[in-house]
């Protein structure tokens, strides 16, 4: 018996080893690692001196760090909420139908999210060209003339944001028709009996009970839109970036562009928190608005 | 709900200019549907056709929704003037590199953790539940640094190597290792089975499904990852495809016919798999949501 549990002990281990040693290697170190060069000027590649709090103190005054939080939060509410929104309706939309039209239809919202980030912005980068893209034509007549809206740091995150909310909005849409079609049909179909209007079926049946899945579309989208990168770094190539700055942008900046490795794991170290306290933060609320 | 169900729950009700005024708006809604489909899909469309258009086409000041001179000269052009056949290469080592290293060390942790007693065991599960706190993102100076020190930058291993942190993987092997009943484990061990025998005869066949999903998901993240390739790579000769074209546009000044069939030969493998594994993928997408179904 002794033998047995010592062999078992010994296969657990061959089975864990690969994935401890990446994860220790990959993960775990280099989450402590970034807290500890968050204390030190060291540039990208090599050694630095212990400063101690000067990169926070620093972060504080930094006024590009404050834009970056700034947009990185404006992008969040552009996104979020909106994009859930639009998956919610899109998703209503499409469970109405049956069949092959419904695989096309489906296909149709989804396909944009399994396409990499460079063909998504290439694609926009084309649709909104100043010169020759066909959102001008929408542009033109509303605005009074054509934009470069990537140039335009008004125009520059609404856009943006539109594109992500185009490129992501597939993951959110298999969510909600997952969960429209856990709702039972008899319930609508007493509830059409008794007279009920499409807006009362939403507003009484479906709402109260699709809303864990829009809980956990606004969870998980809150999380990766703090998290912005790629496009928004794609569509400000050659542009000055300072304006449109977000988070993980002045990260890349710092360590990547400017050299300054502890300073850019000093930005890490404030993603990292901002990222923790906002998943707390919204599990609380959402148990709150859930337990209601 | 069917149509003539639905006709049926509304002749009970016994308002015949309801049921016609239900169904025009129904029909109505179907059309808007449509549409928007159509409008959401329509980028997708411009892309593919904008490549096909020689490049005095592309830059005419109208919508043409459809070549006048239909031309593969885009492609050819791109194939033959950018390291793009390189950088597909780079793209199919690296996403398979990474399927098959998150997917192998995935089930295997899984199932040590699903079914075997060690020392550690709970506070190896705990230390993957927490990891959903930390952002990848915030991890990429360090992962920099230590691809350097092992001189790793600027490789294809150093490309792979940070992309095989997938914990979700690990959760998802153990919640369905989980549920497959005690007698089938019991009566392998009877017929003298070892643990490995019971991962690879019971455990991954009985979940095939899981691993197929999870294959799939993992190689389109692998394909489209942007961030950490960028960042690791600096010279074309190592770069993966979702990263290359964007130095097309460099070497071209504006050429979009070209630029965008760069984009459609990027897009299209990730593309036809989720044409041919639709369900699959929509089986990963709700797992690694965890929604198990």
């Amino acid at each position: 018996m002794l033998k047995s549990r010592r062999n078992e002990i010994l296969v657990a281990m061959v089975l864990i080893a690969p994935f401890v040693a990446v994860y220790g290697w990959l993960f775990i170190y280099p989450t402590i690692q970034m807290v500890r060069l968050s204390f030190t000027n060291a540039p990208l590649i090599g050694a630095g001196d212990w400063i101690g709090i000067d990169n926070y103190v620093r972060l504080f005054t930094d006024r590009i760090f404050k834009t970056a939080v700034w947009n990185t939060l404006y992008f969040v509410i552009l996104t979020v909420i909106p994009g859930t929104a639009v998956a919610l309706v899109i998703a209503l939309m499409v469970s109405r139908l049956r069949g092959w039209l419904q695989a096309i239809v489906l296909a149709a919202f989804f396909l944009p999210f399994i396409l990499p980030v460079t063909v998504v912005y290439l694609i926009w980068w084309w649709v909104f060209d100043p010169q020759f893209g066909i959102a001008q034509y929408i542009i033109e007549p509303i605005v009074g003339q054509p934009v470069s809206v990537w140039r335009r740091p008004d125009w520059f995150l609404p856009m943006a944001a539109l594109v992500t909310v185009w490129w992501t909005n597939g993951f959110s849409i298999l969510l909600f028709l997952a969960g429209l079609r856990n709702i039972s049909s008899e319930i609508y179909e007493a509830a059409a009996l008794d007279g009920a209007s499409r807006w009362q079926r939403f507003r009484r049946i479906t709402w109260p009970l699709i809303w864990p899945v829009t809980a956990l579309c606004l969870t998980i989208q809150l999380i990766l839109q703090l998290k912005i990168f790629d496009q928004v770094y794609l569509f400000s190539l050659g542009g000055r970036t300072n304006t449109t700055m977000v988070l993980v942008q002045y990260i890349y900046e710092q360590a990547f562009v400017h050299n300054k490795g502890g300073y850019g794991a000093t930005i890490a170290v404030a993603l990292f928190v901002i990222v923790v306290a906002v998943s707390v933060l919204q599990y609380q609320a959402l148990r709150a608005r859930g337990a209601r | 709900m069917s149509a003539t169900q639905r006709t049926e729950v509304h002749a009970g009700v016994g308002q015949n200019r309801l049921i016609r005024y239900l169904d025009i708006s129904g029909l109505a809604l179907t059309l808007i549907t449509v549409v928007a489909a159509v409008i959401w899909a329509f980028p997708l469309y411009w892309l593919v056709i904008t490549t096909f258009k020689p490049e005095f086409e592309v830059v005419r000041p109208y919508i043409e929704l459809w070549p006048e001179h239909f031309t593969f000269e885009a492609y050819l052009h791109i194939i033959a003037n950018t390291k793009i056949v390189t950088w597909y290469i780079n793209s199919i080592i690296t996403s398979v590199a990474i399927t098959v290293g998150v997917v192998a060390m995935g089930a295997g942790c899984g199932y040590a953790i699903s079914q075997l007693r060690f020392p550690g065991r709970t506070l190896l599960w705990w230390l993957i539940l927490a990891s959903f706190m930390v952002p990848v993102q915030a991890l990429i100076v360090n992962h920099f640094v230590i691809m350097s020190g092992v001189k790793l930058v600027n490789t294809l291993l150093g490309i792979i190597l940070p992309q095989l942190i997938v914990p979700v993987v690990v959760i998802v092997y153990k919640q369905f290792f989980d549920s497959v009943p005690r007698d089938f484990r019991e009566a392998a061990v009877i017929d003298g089975a070892n643990e490995f025998q019971l991962l690879f005869r019971i455990y991954l066949p009985m979940n095939w499904g899981v691993t197929t999903a999870l294959a799939i998901i993992t190689f389109i993240g692998a394909w489209n990852a942007f961030l950490w390739p960028f960042l690791v790579t600096t010279t074309e000769a190592v770069m993966p495809v979702s990263v290359g074209i964007t130095q097309v546009q460099d070497a071209f000044g504006i050429y979009y016919a070209r630029l965008l069939a760069g984009a459609v030969m990027t897009g299209l493998p990730v593309a036809v798999v989720y044409l041919i594994f639709q369900r699959r993928v929509t089986q990963a997408i709700m797992l690694t949501a965890g929604v198990k179904g």
